[in-house]
This record gives structure tokens, C-alpha cells and sequence, in this order.
């Protein structure tokens, strides 16, 4: 079970992993995640769906190496398998009608936002896609994103590919040109703060879909909880996505930093 | 049958009993002291994670304790007992040095002996309702302890017995969840024949007993026996498995379940709603023995990080919190606190976790309770306030409430707080059907003596519906739900 079917370096840091999941790749929705371990001595990590083919029993992940968790999965092969995997996850994306959608993507983050844009495309919606990165390396998923955007805009912070500038600065170029009815955003939390403060200016509705600590993925624990208008709600329950408008973001990236000198301590004895 | 009047009767004039009743004067049986657990030294057990506080009793010690009850006519321990255990029976076996048949009477009544024996709040339950108790205000016989001897006996002896099942008669059913409830049920139905799968959304079988229950207290090795047993019978296992995620109902319908056990328990966690309340440093004690007991975190080679603070606040007063606090003295908390609303009377923990924390060194701040948090810059908790407590009368559930007293704040210096104020029930399984009936609390509604949820082929039982209970009594759910729904299946197939 769970087996390494089809392996991708999208760079050093980021790649694709195409696993075998039946169960999984026939319920799973946009939107929804699954929480793996690699091993006996492994923590249970969330990854995105980014994508299932529900006859061939295949799920997609794609995942960036950041830590010891990440970087243990990046060593498995094809033919390898994962020793415990589990989802699908969280609520799925309310995908509807609504006319123009933009979505935004940072790093790895437009990896859960591939199977969003679909969505709403397929839905009938106009789609525009800001894909930002660090560099050129790290776009990911560029050409599959094309594929379900009417337009697709590149932000590289070092102008290394597409516009230089960061993801607001192409998000904004956007809003300004036409119309837009709501707004995703997914990537890592600055990103997604700064992009709701933006699409809050001009008062376009907004989810951002949250990366909060996890351990259960089943709301038993919550070490994943988020203040979103005031009231605290378990990310991976009530989530991952939320009204950007109402999330508290800074909140969000203290508690992302709770276990830093532990994964500090974990990362030297790894390597 | 174990309950009934007349069964109790002629088990009781057996001639073994009677022989064995002649063979002490009451009088001398009464003048016995109760026996002492032997335990591991309070400063050397501290050191361990993982070592069992308790070491059990010696066969004398066992049988010598077993004396001292008096073989009742009207063994009014039983009805103290939420499953009804043949408790006299039981207890006789051992006085005369029959383990192994002790053990099976155990096993007439309870899926896991050697569990209960262990965590039963005893002291609320059997022994508070024996003889010794009741007339004679003297110490009860330790019907706990006694329990887990014959157990533990078995299980060492090589003789576990497996009991047999009946030819499988082709039925498919499900249990979800692989908490207590579900392992007994599971146990029944495969006795009866039925083709039974547990799933378990967990990459470990066992809920609670694996990830909230510390091995200091209940090893896992024993829980494992009794998953191995059940495997041995033919249950099988899926863990990683979310039925209303992974598959839905109908899904596993179409599969060909004919009837579902919901053992899903309470796993949601309560917080308090205080300002600062998210900080880092401030978890569930949910997520603080799930890293612990399920994640391994203590150890360096695994994965999972797990904070280590050197001024530990458990706010609560429940096993939960005994459990978390006693953890954090052995991952090296120079100051383990418990701050509990109410005191020491109403604590709802087991007597003897109390008992323990305290030789341990486990701090009491009775009579308080936590209104805000503070954090440093990072946001990483650093000092606590706290508002002292006073009693009123007594509430509903017959505890004096808690009343503040105003103006009496105070300020505790922490590293780490754990929050154990209790657990609602899971809402996973009642939020993928919709035209289950829940009450406003969250917990499923099922017939009182039939456990049948409004969906006639839905069962439920243990936490899911009393909402945050005991290991017996969710077994005790697990066997009546099997009973009723072996009745319903064997109805719809005339
Ligand atoms: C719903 C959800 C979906 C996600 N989807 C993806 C995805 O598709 N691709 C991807 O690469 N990453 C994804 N993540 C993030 C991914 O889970 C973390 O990068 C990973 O757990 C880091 O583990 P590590 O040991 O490699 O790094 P660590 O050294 O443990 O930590 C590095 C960073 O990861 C964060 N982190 C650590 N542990 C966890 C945890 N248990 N849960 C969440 N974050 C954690 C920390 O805040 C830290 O910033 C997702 C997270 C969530 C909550
Ligand atoms: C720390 C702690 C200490 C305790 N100490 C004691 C004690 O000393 N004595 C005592 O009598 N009681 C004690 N209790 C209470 C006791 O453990 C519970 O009452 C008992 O475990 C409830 O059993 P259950 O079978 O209802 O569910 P649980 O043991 O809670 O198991 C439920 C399982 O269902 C799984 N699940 C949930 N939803 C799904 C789904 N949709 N699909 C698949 N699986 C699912 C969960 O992951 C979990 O493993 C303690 C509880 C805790 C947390
Ligand atoms: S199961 Fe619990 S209550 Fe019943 S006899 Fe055993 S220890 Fe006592
Ligand atoms: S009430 Fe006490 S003394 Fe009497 S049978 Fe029960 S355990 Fe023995
Ligand atoms: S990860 Fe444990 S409650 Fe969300």
C-alpha cells in the first residue's frame, strides 16, 4: 500500500510524488489533504492533494524539502512505499460559480492551488493565475496551471523569470485592469497575509487555505488551531481554508514557529 | 445471566465455595489488613517515561487478600460493578489458588481484564459499594488489584485462553474506532460468528488506550495481548482509515457492511477561552500525551518534537490531567502543577493517580483557576494568572460549585500549560449523516438498553455517546450493542 509510483524534482528543494492511494483518490475533493508518516519513527505530516487519478488509484503530492520530515519523504523512490498515509482531509474548497476568479500561488503552495484552479475553471469561471516564487527554480507546476488559467502571471522575487516583485505586486496589476469576484490564496503565511491585505483594500472576497502545525489531522488534538474572527477554530477540521479577511496572520506564523529550536535540534542530529 | 439471582445461587453453593467459605471464621478474615500494591520507588519511578508505577501483587499476596471477602450472599460489590463482573467468584478462584479459572470468570463478563484491573476508578465503582465498605467502614477488598493478578497470571502463564467462535455465518460488519468499546464489541461479534473489521482512523489500534493512557499506568504491551487475541479470533484491523472521509456509509454499504458499531469516542479537546489562550506553550493534553504516548516524542529517535518545560501548569482534575502532569515530572518539569477549580474532594481522578502525583511530587493549587496567559516576545508562554477559588453549594451533578473570589489574583511563572477541562465528542461520524440523531451536546442518541441509533443498522456506544466515560462502561456498551445487534441482523436474515 501506498506505494512510489512516479517520481518529479521539480528542483532541488521541491518534487512530485504520484502514490498509490485508491481509497483516497476516489473521495478526495479540491481542496482536501492527507497526513503521512514515512516511517516507524517518522511524525505525521500534512500534504495537499495537488491532484488523483481516481482509476488508476494514484494520488499526487508534491512537497519541499524544509525540514526532516520533508526531506526523509524526499528520499523515498519509486517502488518505495509510505508507511502510513490517511485522508482525505479537511473540507473541501467551495467551488461555484461567480465569474472571475484570481488565484494566487507561492512556492510550494501552488501545488494545493492546481486542483482549485481546475475547479473553478470547469465551473465556467474566467481563472487568472499569479505564480510567485524566490527564483525561477522554484516555479512549479507552470505549465499544468496554464492549462486550466486564462492568463497566468509570473513573480519571481530576483526577476530570474516572469515580472520581478513579489506576488501582491502582479495580484494588484490584476485588480486594477478588471473585475474580480474572489480571490484564493495559498502559500506560505506572509504571502497569504499580504494578500489579503490587498484583496481586503478593494473588498474582494478572499480564502486562504492555512499550513498550520498538525498532528491528528482529526481534530483531537488541536495543536492546528487558528483565531479566525475572533474565535478559535482546528485548521484541520474546520479548514484548511478560511476567510482570509478574518484570519489572524500573525497569530498564524507565531504558532507555525512553536517548535523551531526543537526542529533546529531534530535537522543537526539528521544530517 | 451473570446478574441473575439464581445463577449467582448455585454458583455460590458449589462445593469448592462452600468448602473454601468453612475454611476461615469470618471474624478471622474481617481482622486481615487490606494488602498493599508494591510499587516502584516514587524517586526512582520519576526517571522513567515508561515504566508501570504499579509492579502487582505476589500469588501469597493475591490469595491472602483474597480471603478477606467473605463470599457474600448478597455480594453487593457486583452491582457497584458497571458490567456486573462475578466478582465473588472470581475472588474465590483466587483464595484458592485456581488463577487460571479466576481469569476465566473475568473473561465471562469483561474483553479486558487486565485493562480494567488497572484504570477502573475502583474506589468509585466495586470496591465502594462491598461489604466492607458499606457495613463495616473498613478498607474493601481490592477487587482492582486482584483483577489485574488474575489477568496479568494468564497472560504470563502461557495459557491464554482463546475463546472459540462459532462458524462464520458470512455477515459483514464494522466497528469504527478501536477505543474499549469497540475492541469488546468486536470481540462478542466474532465469537457469534460475524465477519467483523475495525477501523481506526489512527495509524495505532487501541484509541485512548494507546494515545491518552500513559505506559507508566497501562502499558502497551497488554493492550497489544488482547489486539493479538482478537486477531488470533479473526477480527481484522484497517488502521489509517476515516469512515466518513476515507469511504462514506454508503460506500461501505456497498461493499456489503450490513450493520456499524460507532466507537469514535470524545477526541475533541476543550479549551477555556481565555485571552492569550494560543500562545505557543499552551496545548491540550490531548495533543501532549498523543505526542508522548502515540508519537513517541520523549525519544530522541523519533520524529516528533515535543516541548519540555521546567514550570508545567496542568489545568484540570481528571485522570487527563494526572496523566499530564506525572508525564511532565518525567520529561524533567522541576515545578509540575495542578490548578483545579474546585478541591481535592471533587477531583474526578482515580484516588490512587492522586495518591501517586502526590509522592511523586506533583504541586496542588486547588481552589484556582487560570483567566489570562503572557507570552514573551516570540510568543512563547511565560506566566500565567490565576484567580482563587471558593465553594458554594452544590451543583447538579452534586460537586459544591466554584465561585470566584474577586480580587484574588496571583501570578505563576510556566514554560508550558496543559489544558485538560475535558473533551466533547467527536463530530467526524455525526457530521457525514446527516439524519443521525445527536443530542445538543454532540453525542449520538441510541436506544438506552439497545444502543440502536435513528439508523436502525447504526449502533453506538462508549464515549461517542456518554460523552467522556470509563473504560468499563464503554466495554460494557460494546456488549450490549452486540448483543442487540447480533438480534436485529439475526431477525432481518429469518
Ligand atoms: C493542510 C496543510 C497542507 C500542506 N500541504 C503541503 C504541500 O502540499 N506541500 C508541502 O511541501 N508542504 C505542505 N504543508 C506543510 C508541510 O506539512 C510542512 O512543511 C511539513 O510538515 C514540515 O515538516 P519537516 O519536518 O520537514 O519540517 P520541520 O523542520 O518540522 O518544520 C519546518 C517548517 O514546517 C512547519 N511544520 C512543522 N511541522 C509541521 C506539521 N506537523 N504540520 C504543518 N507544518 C509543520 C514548521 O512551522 C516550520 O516552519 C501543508 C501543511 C498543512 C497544514
Ligand atoms: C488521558 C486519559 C486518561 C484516562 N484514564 C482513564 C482511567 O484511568 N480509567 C477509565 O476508566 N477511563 C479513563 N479514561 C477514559 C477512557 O479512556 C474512555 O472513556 C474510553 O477510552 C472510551 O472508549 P471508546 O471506545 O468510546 O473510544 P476511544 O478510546 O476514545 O477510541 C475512539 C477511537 O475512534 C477513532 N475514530 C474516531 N472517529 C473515527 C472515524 N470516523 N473512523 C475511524 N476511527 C475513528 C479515534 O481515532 C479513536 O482511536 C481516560 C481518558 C484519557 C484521554
Ligand atoms: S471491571 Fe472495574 S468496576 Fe468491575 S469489578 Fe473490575 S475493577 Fe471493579
Ligand atoms: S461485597 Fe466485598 S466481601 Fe462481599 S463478596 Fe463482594 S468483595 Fe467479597
Ligand atoms: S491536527 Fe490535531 S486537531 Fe487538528
Amino acid at each position: 500500500m501506498n506505494q512510489i509510483v512516479e517520481k518529479v524534482l521539480f528542483s532541488e528543494k521541491v518534487a512530485k510524488f504520484v502514490v498509490e492511494a485508491p481509497r483516497i483518490a476516489r473521495s478526495r475533493k479540491p481542496g482536501h489533504f492527507v497526513i503521512l508518516r514515512v516511517d516507524e519513527k517518522g511524525e505525521r505530516i500534512p500534504l495537499t492533494i495537488a491532484g488523483a487519478d481516481p482509476v488508476k488509484g494514484t494520488i499526487v503530492l508534491v512537497v519541499q524539502k524544509v525540514g526532516v520530515s520533508s526531506a526523509k519523504l524526499f528520499e523515498l523512490n519509486v517502488g518505495d512505499s509510505i508507511l502510513d498515509l490517511v485522508g482525505p482531509l479537511g473540507k473541501a474548497t467551495e467551488i461555484h460559480h461567480v465569474g472571475t476568479v484570481l488565484a494566487c500561488g507561492g512556492g510550494v503552495g501552488v501545488a494545493p492551488m492546481l486542483p482549485i484552479v481546475e475547479g473553478f475553471k470547469k465551473a465556467g469561471n474566467r481563472v487568472i493565475s499569479v505564480l510567485a516564487a524566490r527564483n525561477k527554480d522554484l516555479i512549479i507546476l507552470e505549465d499544468e496551471v496554464r492549462q486550466w488559467s486564462d492568463e497566468v502571471i509570473i513573480m519571481t522575487d530576483d526577476g530570474s523569470y516572469g515580472t520581478k516583485g513579489v506576488v501582491t505586486v502582479g495580484a494588484e496589476s490584476v485588480i486594477q485592469r478588471e473585475p474580480i469576484n474572489e480571490c484564493i490564496a495559498i502559500g506560505p503565511a506572509v504571502m497569504m497575509k499580504f494578500t489579503s491585505l490587498l484583496t481586503k483594500k478593494y473588498n474582494i472576497p478572499t480564502q486562504a487555505s492555512l499550513n498550520a502545525i498538525m498532528v491528528d489531522g482529526t481534530g483531537m488534538c488541536g495543536a492546528c488551531r487558528v483565531s479566525v474572527g475572533g474565535n478559535t477554530y482546528f485548521t484541520c477540521v474546520d479548514g484548511p481554508e478560511f476567510d482570509a479577511h478574518q484570519i489572524d496572520f500573525d497569530e498564524l506564523i507565531m504558532r507555525l514557529g512553536g517548535y523551531s529550536s526543537e526542529e533546529k535540534i531534530a535537522w543537526e542530529r539528521y544530517q | 445471566m451473570s446478574t441473575n439471582k439464581e445463577y449467582l445461587q448455585n454458583e455460590r453453593e458449589k462445593e469448592w465455595r462452600v468448602e473454601l467459605r468453612k475454611k476461615i471464621a469470618n471474624k478471622e478474615r474481617t481482622a486481615k489488613e487490606r494488602v498493599r500494591m508494591n510499587e516502584m520507588d516514587p524517586f526512582e519511578r520519576i526517571k522513567y517515561q515508561n515504566r508501570e508505577v504499579n509492579l502487582g501483587l505476589t500469588a501469597e499476596q493475591a490469595q491472602a487478600e483474597a480471603a478477606r471477602c467473605l463470599d457474600c450472599p448478597n455480594p453487593t460489590c457486583m452491582e457497584g460493578c458497571p458490567v456486573s463482573i462475578n466478582i465473588p467468584k472470581f475472588v474465590k478462584y483466587i483464595e484458592a489458588g485456581q488463577f487460571l479459572d479466576a481469569a476465566k470468570a473475568l473473561k465471562e463478563t469483561s474483553a479486558l481484564p487486565a485493562v480494567c484491573g488497572r484504570v477502573c476508578p475502583q474506589e468509585k465503582q466495586c470496591e465502594s459499594t462491598c461489604f466492607y465498605t458499606q457495613k463495616m467502614k473498613k478498607d474493601p477488598v481490592a477487587i482492582g488489584y486482584l483483577e489485574r493478578f488474575a489477568a496479568d497470571y494468564e497472560r504470563e502463564s502461557g495459557f491464554m485462553s482463546i475463546p472459540e467462535v462459532a462458524p462464520s455465518n458470512g455477515i459483514k460488519i464494522a466497528a469504527i474506532g478501536s477505543g474499549p468499546a469497540s475492541l469488546s464489541f468486536a470481540g462478542d461479534m466474532i465469537k457469534l460468528g460475524y465477519d467483523v473489521t475495525v477501523f481506526e482512523a489512527l495509524h495505532e489500534i487501541g484509541g485512548v488506550l494507546k494515545y491518552g493512557i500513559p505506559e507508566f499506568r497501562l502499558p502497551n504491551k497488554i493492550v497489544d495481548v488482547e489486539l493479538n487475541n482478537l486477531k488470533k479470533m479473526g477480527v481484522k484491523f484497517v488502521n489509517n482509515f476515516i469512515v466518513g472521509k476515507t469511504v462514506s456509509f454508503d460506500d461501505l454499504k456497498a461493499e456489503g457492511f450490513e450493520a456499524f458499531f460507532v466507537a469514535s469516542g470524545a477526541g475533541l479537546p476543550r479549551f477555556m477561552g481565555i485571552p492569550g489562550e494560543n500562545y505557543n506553550g499552551i496545548l491540550s493534553s490531548n495533543e501532549y500525551l498523543t505526542r508522548v504516548n502515540l508519537m513517541n516524542a520523549a525519544s530522541d529517535e523519533f520524529d516528533t518534537p515535543v516541548i519540555r518545560g521546567k514550570n508545567v501548569a496542568v489545568i484540570g482534575g481528571g485522570n487527563t490531567a494526572m496523566d499530564s502532569v506525572r508525564t511532565a515530572k518525567r520529561l524533567g518539569a522541576e515545578r509540575a502543577m495542578i490548578i483545579y477549580r474546585r478541591s481535592r474532594a471533587e477531583m474526578p481522578a482515580r484516588v490512587e493517580e492522586v495518591h501517586h502525583a502526590e509522592e511523586e511530587g506533583i504541586e496542588f493549587i486547588n481552589l484556582a483557576n487560570p483567566i489570562e496567559y503572557f507570552a514573551d516576545e516570540k510568543g512563547k508562554v511565560n506566566r500565567m494568572r490565576v484567580q482563587r477559588m471558593g465553594l458554594g453549594e452544590p451543583d447538579a451533578s452534586g460537586r459544591r460549585r466554584p465561585i470566584v473570589l474577586e480580587g484574588s489574583d496571583f501570578d505563576i511563572p510556566v514554560d508550558l500549560v496543559i489544558v485538560a477541562v475535558g473533551v466533547s465528542p467527536n463530530p467526524l461520524i455525526p457530521s457525514a449523516l446527516s439524519d443521525l440523531k445527536v443530542s445538543k451536546w454532540g453525542t449520538i442518541e441510541v436506544g438506552e438498553e439497545t444502543m440502536q441509533s435513528s439508523i436502525p443498522q447504526l449502533f453506538a456506544g462508549g464515549d461517542i455517546v456518554r460523552g467522556g466515560a470509563t473504560v468499563i462502561l464503554a466495554m460494557g456498551d460494546g456488549r450490549k450493542a452486540a448483543e442487540n445487534m447480533h438480534e436485529y441482523l439475526q431477525s432481518k436474515h429469518q
